[in-house]
């Protein structure tokens, strides 16, 4: 049923690149999630998958969004919403050339027919307090979690909250079996792999021997207003004690032990998404621009997601230059124009002149000889600077040493991707061309 | 427009911005024109990353500075490190063979209330500050390579979480020495890198409101990175223009090869792309009213000393120095 294309190395040098579009794994998948450094565009891409996949692989499609440019979140109909999944409406898919103007719905088997896009953003917060009114073990224990100091401090900037409750939400959605197929922006994070540790980090945490030794004098003692009994002959209650304060530490201790009785869930929890994770039906797409630091750490990423039996699925490398930068006889021209642009400026300037140019579409007034060789010559230099560039992603590119059997490339678009059609075009680079 | 600020004439210089938009790199710039104009800098990377020591071809760093550059001495924050040595300094607590489990706990307890670790980290920055303040001066200038956007104001706000937090102790009394190196116009500046794309703005615009409104951190520059050449003045547009009707391409290739017309459409992508990034800049400039230093895109083979010398030159230019 699954078909798996397969996440092992290939031979550096083997550059068959741009082979495919992302059309096979996404069929083939339920889950895909996306992921690489930042600053790459990956929110972009995200949404231009879920929208191409739905437009053409058809179904319901889900993409669950992190942070997304205002412009792109209006775009998707996320503008001042939470964490609720709403449809983008079908006129303006249409409009936007996704779904239904390019092959109607007439179409056999009837595959676009039912075929929608939805998209959600991922609020922390809301996302924590849902978490905890749903889980704990009565309402008088969630308030007190949601009204203890620490609760917010804990959540909003606990550098692995985010990503667990990213992965919380998304093993929620897909239990709700509402969708054909999920996408996943992930969070920014200083580390790619945060996200994938989470669920089981989260467990360990609040399972782990430390915060039982942490909270063990309060637990014998009760609630609030526990003494510290004991604990001086105790070197880190000591130390902890001179440098926080006890009453700093009965805060952490109360929001613990109240924490705690949400424990079994967590760990039930965090044991269904790591298999999630692994399921068949999941995969991997790594985005990356083709500079140096970004890549660097989207190579590690990739063989990271091996070494953990994780299905990398494709590898995006978006923001590429053209390959006519990398012309040769671009690159001649280029140099001549940027070293000697006189004989060229004369032989334009006649070919602007309706005098001396047979068929010319007309006289250009107030064109120098000069201004054309300073164009002329600007130009070439311009273009050198630019090959220069796209040489040193050419070459990045063929060192990637490994890399997933798709590969695909994302020009560099002229303006940045806000709007449906912006995502209907990055699409076009992302799947097989119709 | 806010005329361009002393920025070398301060003691504590933090670049932050979105990731991928070259903080590392304007840090290590500035640090370079730093020294290179006679002082002393320590230059901090505030993630833990020792490898801000390549943009001077330098082996890693840990948290012990070490000298990367005439002038500039790298370290990589840790904030065990730190916590290690403000036991030693503060509390005199000659612990080492205590530290493993502690550590431990550090981590944990740091979990918990996030503002731990963010406070060991710019507790020992502000230390530093405070010692070359009160004339045990080791450094001219600290210049600390910060957390990104989405974590800065909790870097620089971890003074004030924590006395929020934690009522009583001595880390409370310690805040507030903190809270007035940060907030000392004469002796720190927050700097944010942005290149002129739409996320990096929005990113700034954002950070300079919520900074403004949280903190009392004062603003030195926004340094705009990877700007792009303008290509053509207007009458030079309008020649551009002229030059790329079909007739005119023929006459090109004639003389120039068959790539002209290659040559001319890379042009078009450099214009179009400049003009994008204008729009993002006048946004920026809109809706900010901090000064704006510019930073050439630069057309070069990798990184390193060559790109954070480029840089180096680039702000010079722009700071007057």
């Amino acid at each position: 049923m699954n078909v798996s294309i397969s996440g092992t190395p290939r031979t550096p040098g083997t550059d068959r690149l741009d082979a495919a579009g992302l059309d096979r794994l996404l069929a083939a998948k339920e889950i895909a999630i996306f992921c690489g450094p930042g600053g790459v565009g990956k929110t972009s891409v995200a949404a231009a998958a879920a929208a191409g996949a739905a437009a053409r692989l058809g179904g319901k499609v889900l993409v669950v969004t992190v942070d997304p440019a205002r412009r792109l979140a209006d775009a998707l109909g996320l503008a001042g919403i939470g964490n609720l999944e709403r449809p983008v409406p079908l006129e303006r898919l249409k409009e936007a050339g996704l779904m239904g103007t390019a092959k109607p719905q007439t179409e056999s088997k009837g595959k676009p027919q039912g075929s929608s896009l939805w998209a959600a953003m991922l609020d922390t917060k809301r996302s924590w307090d849902d978490l905890v009114l749903r889980h704990a073990p009565d309402e008088a224990t969630a308030y007190r979690i949601l009204e203890n100091r620490l609760y917010h401090n804990i959540t909003a900037r606990f550098v692995q909250s985010h990503d667990y409750i990213a992965m919380e939400r998304l093993h929620e959605i897909h239990q709700s079996g509402a969708y054909d197929l999920i996408v996943v922006d992930t969070p920014p994070t200083r580390n790619a792999l945060d996200f994938l540790e989470a669920p089981q980090r989260m467990a360990e945490f609040f399972g782990g021997r430390l915060l039982r030794w942490l909270t063990m004098p309060y637990r014998f003692a009760g609630r609030r207003g526990a003494r510290m009994v004991n604990l001086a002959s105790k070197p880190f209650y000591q130390v902890a004690d001179r440098i926080l304060g006890s009453a700093f530490l009965e805060d952490i201790a109360e929001f613990f032990l109240n924490f705690q009785s949400m424990y079994d869930g967590f760990v039930q929890r965090a044991r269904s998404v790591e298999r999630l994770l692994h399921d068949r039906r999941t995969t991997f797409v790594v985005v990356s621009t083709l500079e140096a630091a970004p890549l660097r750490e989207a190579e590690f990423f990739m063989a990271e997601l091996v070494e953990r039996r994780l299905h990398l699925g494709a590898l995006v490398l978006n923001k590429a230059l053209p390959d006519y930068l990398l012309d040769e006889a671009g690159a001649a021209s280029a140099r001549l124009l940027a070293t000697d642009p006189g004989p060229a400026a004369a032989a334009a300037t006649a070919a602007f002149d309706p005098c001396t140019a047979p068929g010319g579409s007309g006289a250009s007034p107030g064109i120098t000889d000069a201004t054309v060789r300073r164009v002329l010559q600007t130009v070439g230099d311009s273009f050198l600077n630019f090959q220069l560039v796209a040489k040193r992603e050419a070459e990045l590119r063929s060192e990637l040493s490994r890399v997933p059997e798709c590969v695909l490339r994302v020009p560099y678009f002229e303006s940045d991707i806000h709007d449906l059609s912006g995502l209907a075009r990055l699409s076009e680079h992302l799947f097989v061309p119709r | 427009m806010p005329s361009t600020p002393d920025l070398l004439g301060r003691r504590l210089l933090f670049f932050t911005g979105k990731g991928g938009v070259g903080k590392s790199t304007v840090s290590a710039a500035t640090a370079l024109l730093a020294a290179e104009a006679g002082q002393r800098v320590l230059l901090v990377s505030a993630d833990g990353k020792g490898d801000i020591a390549a943009f001077f071809e330098h082996a890693p760093v840990g948290f012990r500075p070490e000298k990367v550059y005439p002038g500039v001495k790298a370290m990589a924050m840790d904030t065990e490190a730190s916590l290690r040595e403000y036991l030693r300094l503060n509390l005199r607590m000659p612990f080492p063979a205590r530290l493993g489990p502690l550590a431990k706990a550090l981590d944990f307890v740091a979990t918990a209330a996030p503002g731990v670790k963010e406070i060991l980290t710019i507790g020992k920055i502000c230390w530093d500050v405070r010692e070359s303040l009160e004339g045990r001066a080791r450094w001219d200038l600290v210049v600390v390579d910060a957390a990104a956007t989405g974590h800065i104001v909790a870097q620089l706000g971890a003074a004030q979480a924590i006395e929020e937090l934690v009522t009583v102790g001595p880390v409370r009394s310690q805040t507030g020495w903190m809270t007035e190196i940060l907030s000392d116009p004469a002796t720190t500046a927050l700097n944010v890198v942005v290149t002129p794309e739409e996320m990096p703005v929005h990113e700034t615009i954002d950070l300079v409101d919520r900074v403004r409104a949280e903190l009392s951190v004062p603003f030195g520059t926004i340094a705009v990175n990877r700007v792009l050449p303008e290509l053509f003045t207007r009458s030079e547009e309008a020649a551009f223009a002229a030059l790329r009707r079909p007739e005119a391409v023929v006459a090109l290739a004639g003389v120039a090869g068959p790539g002209a017309g290659t040559v001319l459409e890379a042009a078009d992508l450099a214009v179009t792309l400049r003009r994008t990034r204008a729009a993002h800049l006048a946004r920026l400039r809109e809706a900010v009213d901090l000064p704006l230093v510019y930073l050439p895109e630069l057309f070069v083979r990798a990184e390193g000393m060559r790109v954070t010398r480029m840089t180096a030159d680039a702000l010079g230019e722009e700071l007057g120095v």
